[in-house]
């Protein structure tokens, strides 16, 4: 809560740096050779001629009952605009996120307990998939499975067929993190002595590492998911470009585009709500498949 | 969590190194992929500083007749919709996006440093003020904050730099303040305290140095962050603008082509994704060297 008020702050007090006049950006911009009248009507309807202070108050007032506000370009409310936008994005930031767990699952188990080069080998998967950039990969994906091959739409239709690549494209760099700490704390697991003691009861190789080991390799990449999800968002911005796919990240590039800012800012707002939201359940997710408290090496908290 | 924590913590599991020793492992020995990265570095950096001696032909030379051609052995690239080689442009275009990675890297570790170093060294009050600023910024996920950035600053090169910069430092604030508060409570620290080094000088002698030694590891692995990240911002029109040789630029540029001039996106791409790997891996074996020094 105390995050989503700084937020909130945060994004007034900026928006108030944008050089020019709001109530000319309303009107068309600059150039746009408005009357001082209709001025004077732009900033009397969006209390643009009130003290800032009182702005500011006013505008938390609002984000507090849920109202944020109009768009200046779109001329319609940003709270129906945005959530009428959110869906998209949350099923595919949902698919994106389930697909690279999958990944990374079978990389991670692949590459363990097999030696040195499959280890190489799987982290070096790793590291490319991770350096990989959506909008690098979303191209290729679509001259190969689209011009090449014809088997899939370059731009996304409204059936699951649309959805495979910009899923994929999401999927994969997200793997790739997810992997790299996957098979790590895998390793760890693998060698710790509870593994020892349940081989020594005579479970099998696989059951160690699907009963055991496991459960432990999982943990701090569930704890990753918050940031999970909000590098998917972030990644929804270049995919819905790419793939002209309805979603908040399309709808927050043009807003960027035009400066059109109260669709900016909640936008923003719903991202920093849905990411706080997930940190929490993400928390509470470890908390209660893992009794002890997590700490990442680097001792930060996840 | 940020991009870097998770590469940083990745590499750098505690065991690792012994495991490492354990199956013979010499740690100095320079390893099939270093030697890689390495190479790959050094084509990368020649290209940055002196493009003309890998690529001599003129990256705004047009040729209208040889628009469009595909990669060949005259233009190993092929050539873009006003017959400039890809080659000669994506050579040149490795100054510009190293440039703008550089600096945005130097804006973010300079920031976070700053942060982190506040926070860990001035008391408990100031920690927890820079730790719920830190939240706030991280609740501003990955593009997001270049992009309200953006908004307020307007598109281009230089709104784009500071961005990327802005939306790196929350990450490296935190490894930083980390790194520092494990460097205050470690036994050499102590001693010092116990020899009664007065704590101004046990900051600047003994903490600060070994907190920001690994700045290295951070900037190498950054550096690749950055690029992706700027290039993000280029392609989506707001970095820098298509005329530029920028890579994200050409990208975005080639974008339009897409259905019949493949190798006009593919290829800046590819030198992106080798940049973010090759800084991956040099970051990578420069912490393990560290750790082994």
């Amino acid at each position: 809560m105390l995050v989503l008020w700084a937020v909130a702050t945060v994004t007034f007090f900026a928006v108030r740096l944008i050089p020019g006049d709001p109530a000319e950006a309303i009107l068309g911009g600059p150039g746009s050779q408005t009357s001082p009248e209709a001025l004077a009507a732009v900033r009397a309807e969006y209390g643009l001629d009130q003290p800032v202070l009182l702005q500011y108050l006013s505008q938390l007032g609002r984000l507090a009952t849920g109202d944020l506000g109009r768009s200046y370009a779109l001329n319609m409310d940003v709270g129906p605009l945005v959530f009428s936008q959110l869906g998209g994005t949350l099923i595919l930031a949902l698919l994106a996120l389930t697909v690279a767990w999958l990944i990374a699952l079978l990389l991670a188990t692949w590459s363990t307990g097999r030696g040195r080069l499959a280890r190489q080998i799987g982290s070096g998967l790793e590291i490319v998939a991770a350096a990989l950039p959506h909008f690098w990969l979303a191209t290729t994906l679509i001259v190969v499975f689209s011009v090449w091959w014809g088997v899939l739409p370059p731009i996304s239709t409204m059936d699951a067929r649309g959805l495979v690549l910009p899923v994929i494209t999401l999927a994969i760099p997200l793997a790739g993190f997810l992997g790299q700490v996957m098979r790590e704390s895998l390793t760890i697991a693998l060698e710790s002595p509870f593994v020892l003691s349940a081989r020594a009861r005579g479970e099998s190789d696989r059951g160690v590492l699907w009963r055991h080991a496991l459960r432990h390799a999982a943990l701090p990449a569930i704890s990753l998911s918050g940031w999970a999800f909000g590098s998917l968002i972030s990644g929804a911005v270049v995919v819905e470009t790419i793939f002209a796919r309805p979603g908040l990240g399309r709808t927050l590039l043009n807003a960027v585009t035009v400066r059109d800012v109260p669709v900016v800012v909640g936008v923003v707002m719903i991202v920093a709500l849905a990411y706080i939201l997930m940190t929490v359940l993400t928390d509470l997710a470890s908390r209660l498949t893992d009794p002890r408290p997590i700490r990442t090496p680097t001792g930060a908290d996840a | 969590m940020s991009e870097l924590e998770i590469q940083l913590s990745a590499g750098t599991q505690p065991g690792d190194g012994d495991r490492a020793t354990r199956r013979g492992r010499v740690p100095g020995r320079v390893t099939a992929v270093e030697l890689a990265a390495g190479l790959l570095a050094a084509f990368l950096l020649t290209a940055a500083v002196a493009p003309r001696l890998l690529a001599p032909g003129d990256p705004l030379a047009i040729d209208p007749l040889a628009a469009f051609g595909a990669p060949s052995w005259s233009h190993l690239f092929g050539t873009d919709e006003s017959g400039r080689d890809i080659f000669t442009r994506v050579i040149d275009g490795a100054r510009d996006s190293f440039l703008i990675g550089l600096a945005a890297t130097l804006i973010g570790l300079g920031l976070g440093a700053i942060l982190g170093v506040v926070a860990g060294t001035l008391g408990a009050a100031v920690d927890f003020t820079v730790n719920r600023f830190l939240e706030v910024l991280f609740a501003f996920p990955g593009l997001l904050l270049a992009l309200l950035f953006i908004l307020v600053f307007g598109p281009g090169p230089g709104s784009a730099i500071v961005a990327v910069g802005l939306s790196t430092a929350p990450g490296y604030a935190r490894i930083i303040r980390a790194q520092l508060i494990r460097v205050r409570s470690s036994a050499f620290v102590e001693a010092a305290t116990v020899q009664g080094l007065s704590r101004g000088r046990i900051l600047t002698r003994h903490i600060l140095p070994n907190t920001l030694a690994p700045l290295l590891v951070l900037g190498t692995l950054g550096v690749g962050q950055a690029i992706v990240w700027a290039a993000a911002l280029s392609y989506l029109g707001l970095g820098a603008q298509p005329p530029a040789a920028e890579w994200g630029a050409m990208l975005s540029a080639g974008r339009t082509y897409i259905t019949s001039a493949w190798w006009m996106s593919f290829f800046p791409g590819l030198f992106i994704v080798l940049t973010a790997v090759c800084a991956t891996a040099l970051g990578r074996s420069i912490e393990r060297r560290m750790r082994h020094a």
